[in-house]
């Protein structure tokens, strides 16, 4: 009996102690980034370089400026391809699709969302980039190498697509079915019960997918850095190429870690990425309790 | 009937745009596939699976030490991130943490499942420079188990919350203990659930080089020890996708991850209806 309770004591101590090491992992990573990046932000405030354009390692000018408005117009641009594509797409699977069709698709798109980024890097790299170049710019009235924002963007969106539509295929799946009918028993079309019943009734299902997506690009690393260019300067056309704040740190860690105060600037832009993160998910939260409230069915 | 026509126009205009969008949707994904088998077909041989590059030349030989160092990087790495996943996972029910520390608990998981890998990867290098460390294959499991934690123990979490409240109250009233329910119970109960947390930890990981590219570094030859630095797939497929002699084997180390990628879904599938005949409803 008392080796029962020893075991059940040690078990459960040994769990409570497993459960706060990595609660206190979030704490660490915070706390140390800070703490390393503490020297770039006593040699320049912070506000200068959050808004200064120039990025001058070598002259000890750390302007995050340009990779700032890089991250955004990469991310807000695969965001605004993604979000009506994905959406469509998945209310055309859970409302219209013949049966057939949606079971053979589901696996499909759930593979798809665990494509390592590093081949959709790859592909974008060889396949896009070229298509860029050649055809698409050109169309435009523009000279490029194929290496900029704009393909950087179009990378992004395909890779939210499936995350995006089986988050929200999952979601549209949860309504009941008595809600649609509802709808369409009173001569509503197909398509206006989508948009009045399906869309709002499945709102934090869909707003928690549209999140989920945008922490996907946001922090996208390897396929950015493979087709996004490399060059921190504000972009003036979507065909120039820029650099996003993931992709700066995988391209500059080598070169830049012997120096601490360029170390430094290197642990400000991870300390910046996590703490978007950590704020969009308090937002998320937010939200999806209001969502909740307004959207009960 | 203007305004019935109206509608319908709606209607066909919006099933003509989700035709599209899905077009757009699986003409790209079959793109990135007919690419990736294409071209790793074309490029696979027996000796790019068997041999690692000739000493200083990396673009000889195979990728063997690609594929090695992916599982001896993967594998261990979920390991671990299991066996820590599922003590939090279990302490996380009702029997054994007031709710407000249990939701806490999972507010911080949520968050460190959104860190993008590239700060695991960074986090991991300070504290290796901090040690006076250089990269190795221990560092690279680190991260990789970092990364991994968050995915395995919020997708364990939601399936032992689904067991149901008499299953456990069965196992208290027959006098066992909280521990003894929650390793022999709940885990039996959850155990579809686990396995395919395990699995799409075992995916991102393995397909993962942001957070490896710092701390496993990259080597031409299979690691001997866990203090060695060592390549893996999505590694080499980064270092070499630029130059046009290294693509083939850029595509070969593609359409293996691919393959890993394809057998754990399936697997996942598999394994999760096969063993969900235990489960008691």
């Amino acid at each position: 009996m008392n080796a029962r309770k020893l075991r059940d004591f040690i078990g459960t101590k040994l769990m409570l102690i497993v459960t706060l090491f990595t609660s206190a992992l979030f704490f660490a990573i915070f706390l140390l980034l800070l703490f390393r990046s503490a020297l770039v932000l006593q040699t320049e405030p912070i506000t200068d370089i959050l808004f200064s354009s120039t990025w001058h390692p070598d002259n000890g000018q750390f302007g995050l400026a340009p990779i700032i408005i890089g991250t955004m117009l990469t991310t807000g641009i695969a965001l605004i391809i993604a979000i009506p594509i994905s959406l469509l797409s998945a209310i055309y699977i859970v409302e219209y699709a013949p049966r057939r069709v949606r079971k053979t698709i589901r696996p499909f798109i759930d593979v798809l969302a665990g494509v390592p980024s590093v081949v959709y890097g790859l592909c974008a790299f060889l396949f896009l980039v070229p298509l860029v170049k050649d055809f698409i710019a050109p169309w435009f009235g523009v000279q490029t190498t194929g290496l900029c924002i704009f393909t950087a963007s179009i990378t992004l969106a395909i890779m939210v697509f499936p995350i995006i539509i089986s988050l929200c295929i999952e979601s549209f799946d949860a309504i009941p079915t008595a809600l649609k009918e509802a709808s369409l028993s009173v001569g509503a079309t197909k398509w206006e019960t989508v948009k009045k019943v399906v869309l709002r009734a499945s709102a934090p299902g869909v707003i928690a997918a549209i999140l989920l997506g945008f922490g996907r690009a946001f922090g996208e690393t390897i396929a950015v850095n493979m087709v996004v260019g490399g060059i921190p300067i504000v972009p003036k056309s979507l065909f120039q190429p820029g650099e996003t704040l993931a992709s700066l740190i995988a391209s500059k860690y080598g070169e830049l870690m012997a120096i601490p105060l360029q170390e430094s600037a290197l642990m400000l832009v991870a300390l910046i990425l996590f703490v978007v993160v950590f704020l969009f998910n308090i937002l998320g939260v937010l939200v999806l309790r209001r969502a909740k409230k307004r959207w009960k069915y | 009937m203007e305004i019935l026509n109206k509608r319908i126009i709606e209607e066909k205009l919006f099933k003509v745009l989700m035709i599209l969008s899905l077009c757009i949707v699986l003409g790209s994904l079959f793109i990135i596939f007919g690419l990736v088998i294409f071209n790793g077909a074309s490029s696979m041989s027996l000796e790019m699976i068997t041999q690692t590059p000739k000493s200083g030349d990396v673009l000889g030989g195979g990728i063997l030490n690609g594929i090695l160092g992916s599982l001896f990087l993967a594998f261990p790495a979920t390991g671990i991130a299991f066996l820590i996943g599922i003590m939090i996972a279990l302490y996380l029910q009702k029997d054994f943490t007031p709710s407000w520390f249990s939701n806490f608990v999972r507010f911080t998981l949520d968050i460190l499942w959104g860190v993008p890998s590239i700060v695991y990867g960074i986090f991991c290098l300070m504290i290796m420079i901090y040690l006076g460390v250089g990269s190795s294959l221990l560092a690279g499991i680190v991260a990789l188990t970092l990364l991994e934690i968050p995915i395995i123990t919020r997708s364990m979490d939601e399936s032992i919350k689904m067991v149901p409240v008499g299953l456990k109250e069965g196992a208290y009233s027959l006098g066992s203990t909280k521990f003894e329910t929650a390793v022999k119970v709940l885990r039996r109960q959850a155990f579809p659930g686990i396995l395919a947390g395990v699995l799409l930890g075992l995916g991102r990981g393995i397909g993962d080089a942001a957070s490896i590219l710092f701390t496993s570094g990259f080597s031409n030859r299979i690691p001997s020890s866990i203090f060695d630095s060592t390549a893996a797939l999505p590694t080499m497929i980064f270092n070499l996708y630029s130059l046009p002699s290294g693509q083939p084997k850029a595509y070969a180390a593609a359409f293996i991850l691919l393959v890993i990628v394809l057998v754990i879904s399936v697997s996942s599938r598999l394994l999760t209806r096969r063993f969900k005949k235990h489960v008691i409803k």
